[in-house]
């Protein structure tokens, strides 16, 4: 054990915090769920680019840096110490890269990921539908072979960022009949398409986060599929494992978020000690914070020896969302009667990245919902982590 | 960065697992916890075998000199065993006090070669302790007096036993006079050793209380596994299913806040108090949700004596409080973040 970084991490570190603090839009952008907001992310994410610095993990023909995983904390660290705008692509960098390295074939690795790095293409992911929430398996939407393409007919739904995004990944199922995990195929398509309707939806916060897609004998060239047609599950399976495992949420949001904690705490003592309960909640936020770093070090040590992340992946999922909710909700309780007011308040109290604590709140309150709702991590962790009986 | 155990610590891990799995069996702790001393000369003898009583030792006195890392994940396994407290005041705190003391040469070689060997039982009497355990059958009780470090026997002392819950803790209040003879090691210079014992103490104990989690959830997973109600285990109801689950959680998010402790104590890190204390909170919160969440699973079962949870349940309950009880250790970890230009958030964790 060695917990120290090497020198040449450390003029890493020096060389992205110059860089951001270079180039970080100096004004807070509007949030990327509304039109403007989401241009000007795009933006954003082609400067990053330019840096090369939108994707350091990536070998450098696709625009990374071909970094190590430390390499990545240490820029995510940095990138969230910076207050620089969220990112728009995540789901495609971060989820659909992993997949696309590990299941791509080289002509679709070279026709992707360019223009992911770039921010060219920003992609929105397509598991959801009506009928297939928590239930993956029961997908209906349909993918039916038709020559050299795919004709896609159905519904998804919950597609963060679809309402601007370019492109969408997803499962379809290409087996007329086939049940369950069976008969799926991983399919990317161009959300611009003949036959695709989007109908935007309001979050809580009111602004158009995710969105329906309606497909109607909406055609895909065969080279679109990602993996073996019928094959999809096990592909998705994996995307969800990198979410859950390691590249949805980096620790450096939640230190972030709880040294501001901290800083929102000491500014309004007067107020938040009349409850003992905050004190100890601000306290706990940054244990939490700094475990779940620490967990991730670890983890991110475990895989360049080797080994593999299982089941306890899912137990990641539930203490971030959780850690999330706990600080958000302590930082309500300190804003008191301000908590409320879409107004942003006054600095340095804010988060930054153009988010509010209330921004925040209203998000956490998503955690334990996407990515697999907690009582589904809960029922992965009890039977292939504890080995307790199926239901 | 490097943030796994070397090949040889999960060997010697390993090792004592399989040693304990069956030395340690809760049948035969229970016989041994019924005695008055609550020991045994024989299972002392079995662990100095295994090197667990020299791990701590020098070599030249015939020791292993090996150090907290190495110490660190034998530690959850004396929790996950339910190892009582005399192994370790014993082999990890007495043995690293009486080897930094300054000088007494005298002292170091009648004490530390008995101690690798397994023949002596040293007790440590710590302020942040209201009493001392296995005082009574101690070969040498290493006192805290005004920050100074004084060396008494059993018969120098008055022993009032105090019965714990913990089947397995022998507590005595000990009532003695410091003497120009009994002191080992002046103020100026205890103080900053009596600091660090307090550190290994307490990060002892958040090491046994993370095995003590893992083994209440074990016997939980168990017996939710095997007790039939409407026709099938237990354990295939999702209530019974998420509470174990969220222990696994807790369990999960401590081992790194425990490691990283193990490694700022190992290197004597500025930090390394604030990470102790961190790490205690974090494994008492694991033991504490994997007993109540445990005995709900056993229902009445869980209530008795008869089910070997309540063995490391009311350990975990004990040793929550021992070696700095929570109160004691937020208040560490608050001076730490709430003090002027703490430095926090993203990059701060490694320097
Ligand atoms: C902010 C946000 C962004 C999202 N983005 C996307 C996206 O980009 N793409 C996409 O495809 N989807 C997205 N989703 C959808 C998300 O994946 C689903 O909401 C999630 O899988 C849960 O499905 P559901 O909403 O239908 O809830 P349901 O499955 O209907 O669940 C309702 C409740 O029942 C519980 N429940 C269900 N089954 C079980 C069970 N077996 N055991 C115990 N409890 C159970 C759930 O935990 C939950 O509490 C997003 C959701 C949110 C909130």
């Amino acid at each position: 054990m060695r917990l120290e970084y090497t020198g040449p991490q450390k003029r890493f570190r020096l060389e992205v915090r110059e860089w951001l603090a270079a180039h970080v839009p100096k004004a807070t952008l509007p949030s990327f769920d509304t039109e403007v907001g989401f241009a000007e992310h795009r933006a954003w994410e082609a400067s990053l680019a330019q840096g090369r610095f939108s994707a350091v993990t990536w070998p450098e023909a696709f625009g990374g840096r071909g970094c190590g995983l430390i390499e990545w904390l240490i820029f995510e660290e940095e990138y969230w110490r910076s207050s620089a705008p969220l990112r728009v692509n995540q789901n495609g960098i971060f989820l659909l890269a992993p997949t696309l390295m590990e299941f791509g074939t080289e002509a679709q690795k070279q026709r992707f990921l360019p223009k992911m790095a770039t921010g060219e293409e920003i992609w929105a992911q397509g598991w959801s539908e009506p009928g297939a929430g928590s239930d993956m398996a029961a997908i209906r939407c349909t993918a039916q072979r038709d020559g050299d393409h795919y004709v896609i007919n159905g519904q998804k739904t919950w597609s963060t960022r679809a309402v601007w995004a370019d492109w969408l990944f997803g499962l379809f199922r290409s087996e007329p009949g086939s049940q369950r995990h069976h008969g799926l195929t991983f399919v990317l398509l161009p959300l611009k398409l003949p036959g695709i309707t989007i109908r935007p939806i309001k979050q809580l916060n009111g602004l158009a986060g995710f969105a329906e897609i309606f497909f109607d004998n909406v055609r895909v060239p065969v080279e679109n599929r990602l993996g073996d047609e019928g094959a999809g599950w096990n592909i998705a399976m994996a995307t969800a494992g990198f979410e859950r495992g390691l590249m949805l949420r980096s620790p450096g949001r939640f230190q972030q978020t709880a040294k501001l904690l901290v800083k929102l705490y000491q500014q309004n003592r007067e107020r938040a000690d009349a409850d003992p309960a905050i004190r100890d909640a601000v306290m706990r936020s940054w244990m939490g914070a700094e475990a779940y770093t620490l967990a991730t070090y670890r983890t991110a040590c475990r895989l360049n020896k080797g080994a593999k992340i299982g089941a306890e992946a899912s137990t990641n999922k539930i203490f971030w969302s959780e850690l999330d909710l706990l600080m958000h909700e302590t930082a309500m309780q300190i804003l008191g009667p301000q908590g409320e007011l879409m107004a942003r308040s006054p600095e340095p109290a804010d988060p930054g990245n153009g988010y509010s604590w209330l921004d925040g709140f209203l998000f956490s309150q998503a955690g334990p919902i996407y990515a697999g709702t907690n009582e589904i991590q809960r029922n992965i962790i009890a039977e292939r982590m504890l080995g307790l009986p199926r239901a | 960065m490097d943030f796994t155990f070397a090949e040889q610590q999960i060997a010697f891990r390993d090792a004592v697992r399989k040693f304990l799995i069956i030395e340690a069996a809760p049948e035969m702790l229970r016989e041994i916890w019924e005695t008055k001393s609550g020991r045994s000369r024989e299972l002392r003898c079995k662990l100095a075998d295994q090197g667990l009583t020299a791990i701590s030792v020098p070599e030249t006195y015939g020791g292993i000199g090996l150090g907290d890392l190495d110490w660190i994940l034998l530690q959850v396994e004396l929790g996950y065993y339910a190892i009582p407290d005399s192994l370790s005041d014993t082999a990890y705190l007495a043995s690293w006090l009486l080897e930094h003391l300054p000088a007494d040469l005298a002292l170091k070689r009648e004490w530390l070669p008995r101690i690798a060997a397994g023949t002596a039982r040293i007790a440590v009497g710590h302020p942040v302790n209201l009493l001392v355990a296995d005082a009574e059958l101690a070969d040498l009780i290493l006192l805290w007096h005004d920050d100074e470090i004084h060396g008494v026997t059993a018969s120098d002392v008055k022993l009032t036993p105090q019965v714990s819950i913990d089947a397995s803790r022998r507590l005595y209040a000990i009532e003695w006079s410091p003497s120009a003879r009994t002191r080992l090691c002046s103020a100026k210079q205890g103080a900053g050793l009596w600091q660090q014992v307090l550190n290994r103490g307490a990060l002892a104990l958040a090491a046994q209380l993370l095995g003590l989690a893992q083994r209440m959830v074990d016997l939980g997973v168990d017996y939710a596994a095997q007790r039939k109600q409407f026709g099938k285990p237990v354990g295939a109801f999702q209530a019974v299913k998420h509470q174990l689950a969220d222990v696994a959680v807790k369990i999960e998010f401590t081992k790194p806040v425990l490691f990283r402790a193990a490694y700022a104590v190992d290197r004597d890190l500025d930090d390394a108090a604030i990470q102790v204390s961190h790490a205690k909170l974090a494994a008492g919160d694991a033991a504490r949700l994997a007993a109540r969440n445990a005995l709900q699973a056993h229902g009445a079962m869980g209530y008795t004596w008869e089910a070997d949870l309540q063995m490391f349940m009311k350990r975990a309950w004990a040793l929550d409080a021992a070696w700095g009880d929570r109160g004691f250790h937020k208040q560490r970890v608050a001076d730490a973040i709430f003090a002027d230009g703490a430095e926090l958030g993203p990059g701060s964790t490694f320097n």
